[in-house]
């Protein structure tokens, strides 16, 4: 293969590649909206506890605890906050103060704005993709 | 035709070429730190509640995680650094190179002992503090200059450099991209923070992967001899076809993710050509059993066909995971955990080994036996281990289709237990194959010296 045909292969790949990137870095991603400043301290949180490591959010993250994206909803602040504060038999508690806890509820609640995480809500369509 | 005889192995130069040791040396340990962590982790999915209070799971898996990739990107840059030495005959500085270990090691032991203490980045997959991101920057800018002034020139070069200058870049790409987050616009909305994470991570492997393939192009071709495989056409259309999975198949991580519609089709699409890459590698698999063999490189050839059993298990698992319908079930689940650690096991730290023995190559059978008890143990034992996590998967896929509002977490995951028990001895004996290899290699070597 001459080396010309190898760089202008190369070329065009890089430069699908940086027009895809910067598309995604642009994108609305419409419908789902934009944290507030408590959600944010309470995502920052959630990273800096690692919360991740046993929880997930869409089904990302370590596997030893269960799925978070929908907690809001499914059984609200309070519960959450109980959660937080007493731990489990596995999920150290972190003593978190009580505003600390706000903002992790806030992140949570921002997180269960942007859509449904339950697989069993997903659509499989004929051709092998699926659908919300 | 001169840059041809130039870029010939030259088996003389390599044998007193010390270029990369310390970075094997010091990889080593942390493959063993790894076996330990995640050992360490099992115990906690097997006893719930073990070590909570002060070694609990949120310190222990990024533990794991990071020593795993440490291990995977300190020895490919070992590796790359080592064949482009013996290639060539020299690096072109050996002062960025001792840069680039001495960043990478303060970086190393800042990031292992920050989670110790406390301090985590806080992201999937591989993450820590942002501010330790930046030595590991800058010993992959010293890197990449390395490489690139190493080979001095794009002129009829073999599809192991062209791979080797590609993964330098693209890793240091999605590594920087990875980053996006820090930016608070950016992660302001949930769900493109996650696509950006997932995209860039997902790269990330392939950057690493462009290391590790290329030198195992470049070692099949020392082994049998001859610089076939390494010109040929077929290897830069898979070497572009790679390219092209690492730029666009990392969708099949968020495919569940309300994101538009074309990301899913795209990463479906992109991965189907896999298949293709499949029928390759089985195909070659076969021709280079047959040039190894003559050879005397029995251990790297050992761990190059075991890598290759791993290539076709992981494939199998990874194609049926990019279809978005299977992915629905897959994810979220220890099949993706089973995957992951395929992957990273079975392929990359397996050909890893086989570089390793390249570098270290004995003729002593006493030595080569033992060293192969192990990597049996390790097989036989890995494939127990990959079996467990994926009837767990199976399971709590099942549970997360039907049944998740009326069974409770804890009493799924309570099902689950025995399938951990045989992931958690399956893991205890792998890591005794490994040990086994490893300190074979570490008192053969020091005897050596001695
Ligand atoms: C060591 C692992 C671990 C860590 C770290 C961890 N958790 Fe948990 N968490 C669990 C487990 C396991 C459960 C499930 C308990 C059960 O269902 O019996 C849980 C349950 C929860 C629940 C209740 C879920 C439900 O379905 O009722 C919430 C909310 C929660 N965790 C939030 C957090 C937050 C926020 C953090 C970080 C500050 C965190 N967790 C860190 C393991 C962990
Ligand atoms: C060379 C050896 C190993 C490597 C390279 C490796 C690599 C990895 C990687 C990359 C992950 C992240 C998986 C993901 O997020 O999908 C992981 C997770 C994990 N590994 Fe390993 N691993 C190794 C050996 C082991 C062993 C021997 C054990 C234990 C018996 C083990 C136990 C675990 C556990 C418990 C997790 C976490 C699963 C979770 O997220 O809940 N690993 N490993």
């Amino acid at each position: 293969m001459a080396d010309k045909i190898k760089v202008l292969v190369i070329l065009c790949l890089l430069i699908l590649f940086l027009s895809y990137s910067f598309y995604l870095y642009k994108l609305n991603y419409s419908s789902v909206h934009s944290a507030t400043t408590l959600a944010d301290k309470g995502k920052i949180l959630w990273q800096t506890k690692n919360c991740g490591a046993c929880h997930q959010i869409y089904g990302l993250g370590g596997y030893l605890g269960p799925d978070l994206t929908n907690i809001y909803s499914s059984k609200g602040d309070e519960h959450i906050k109980a959660f937080l504060h007493a731990g489990t038999d596995i999920m150290p508690t972190f003593n978190l103060s009580d505003s600390e806890v706000t903002e992790i509820v806030a992140y949570l609640k921002s997180i269960d704005a942007t859509g449904v995480a339950a697989p069993s809500k997903l659509k499989i369509k004929q051709d092998g993709s699926i659908e919300r | 035709m001169a840059a041809l005889k130039d870029n010939k192995p030259k088996e003389n130069l390599s044998s007193n070429n010390t270029i990369g040791t310390q970075y094997i040396f010091v990889a080593l340990i942390l493959l063993l730190c790894t076996l330990l962590f995640g050992i360490l982790g099992a115990l906690q999915y097997v006893i719930p509640g073990l070590f909570r209070n002060n070694f609990s799971f949120e310190k222990v898996r990024p533990l794991h995680v990071s020593s795993a990739v440490f291990w995977i990107l300190l020895s490919a840059c070992g590796i790359v650094n080592y064949y482009l030495a013996s290639i060539k005959g020299k690096l072109w500085s050996n002062k960025l190179y001792k840069w680039q270990w001495y960043l990478l090691i303060i970086a190393i032991i800042l990031i292992l002992s920050s989670y110790i203490l406390g301090i985590f980045g806080g992201r999937e997959y591989w993450e820590f503090h942002p501010v330790l991101a930046v030595p590991i920057i800058i010993a992959w800018i010293l890197f990449i200059i390395n490489v690139f002034k190493s080979i001095n020139g794009f002129r009829n070069q073999p599809v192991y450099i062209w791979m080797w200058m590609t993964g330098v870049v693209f890793f240091l790409f999605t590594f920087l991209e990875s980053y996006l987050w820090l930016i608070p616009a950016f992660r302001a909305n949930v769900v493109k923070d996650m696509t950006i994470q997932w995209k860039s991570y997902g790269s990330m492997v392939g950057g690493w992967n462009m290391l590790i393939y290329g030198s195992s192009i470049y070692l099949l071709d020392k082994i049998s001899g001859t610089e076939k495989y390494s010109y040929s056409r077929i290897a830069f259309v898979i070497y572009f076809l790679g390219l092209f999975n690492l730029m666009f198949n990392w969708g099949h991580h968020i495919y569940t993710l309300p994101i538009p519609k074309y990301i899913q089709y795209i990463s479906y699409a992109v991965s189907m050509t896999e298949l293709f890459l499949l029928g390759r590698i089985i195909y070659y698999w076969k021709t280079s059993i047959n040039t190894a063999k003559k050879h005397y490189h029995i251990l790297s050839y050992r761990f190059l066909i075991a890598a290759d059993v791993w290539i076709f298990l992981t494939l199998l698992l990874a194609i049926a995971m990019s279809i978005p319908a299977i992915n629905i079930y897959t994810h979220g689940t220890h099949i993706t955990v089973a995957h992951t650690m395929g992957a990273t096991i079975g392929i990359n730290s397996f050909l890893l080994l086989s570089f390793v023995f390249d570098m270290f190559n004995t003729h002593n059978q006493k030595i080569i036996h033992k060293i192969t008890i192990g990597l049996y143990i390790t097989l036989a034992a890995l494939f127990v281990f990959w079996i467990s996590l994926i009837i767990a998967g199976v399971i709590k896929a099942n549970w997360q289709m039907h049944n998740y509002t009326s069974i409770p977490f804890s009493v799924m995951m309570h099902t689950l237990h025995p399938y951990f028990i045989s992931f958690l001895i399956a893991g205890i004996v792998a890591s005794i194959g490994i040990f086994i290899i490893v300190f074979t290699l570490f008192s053969y070597n020091i005897k050596q010296k001695s």
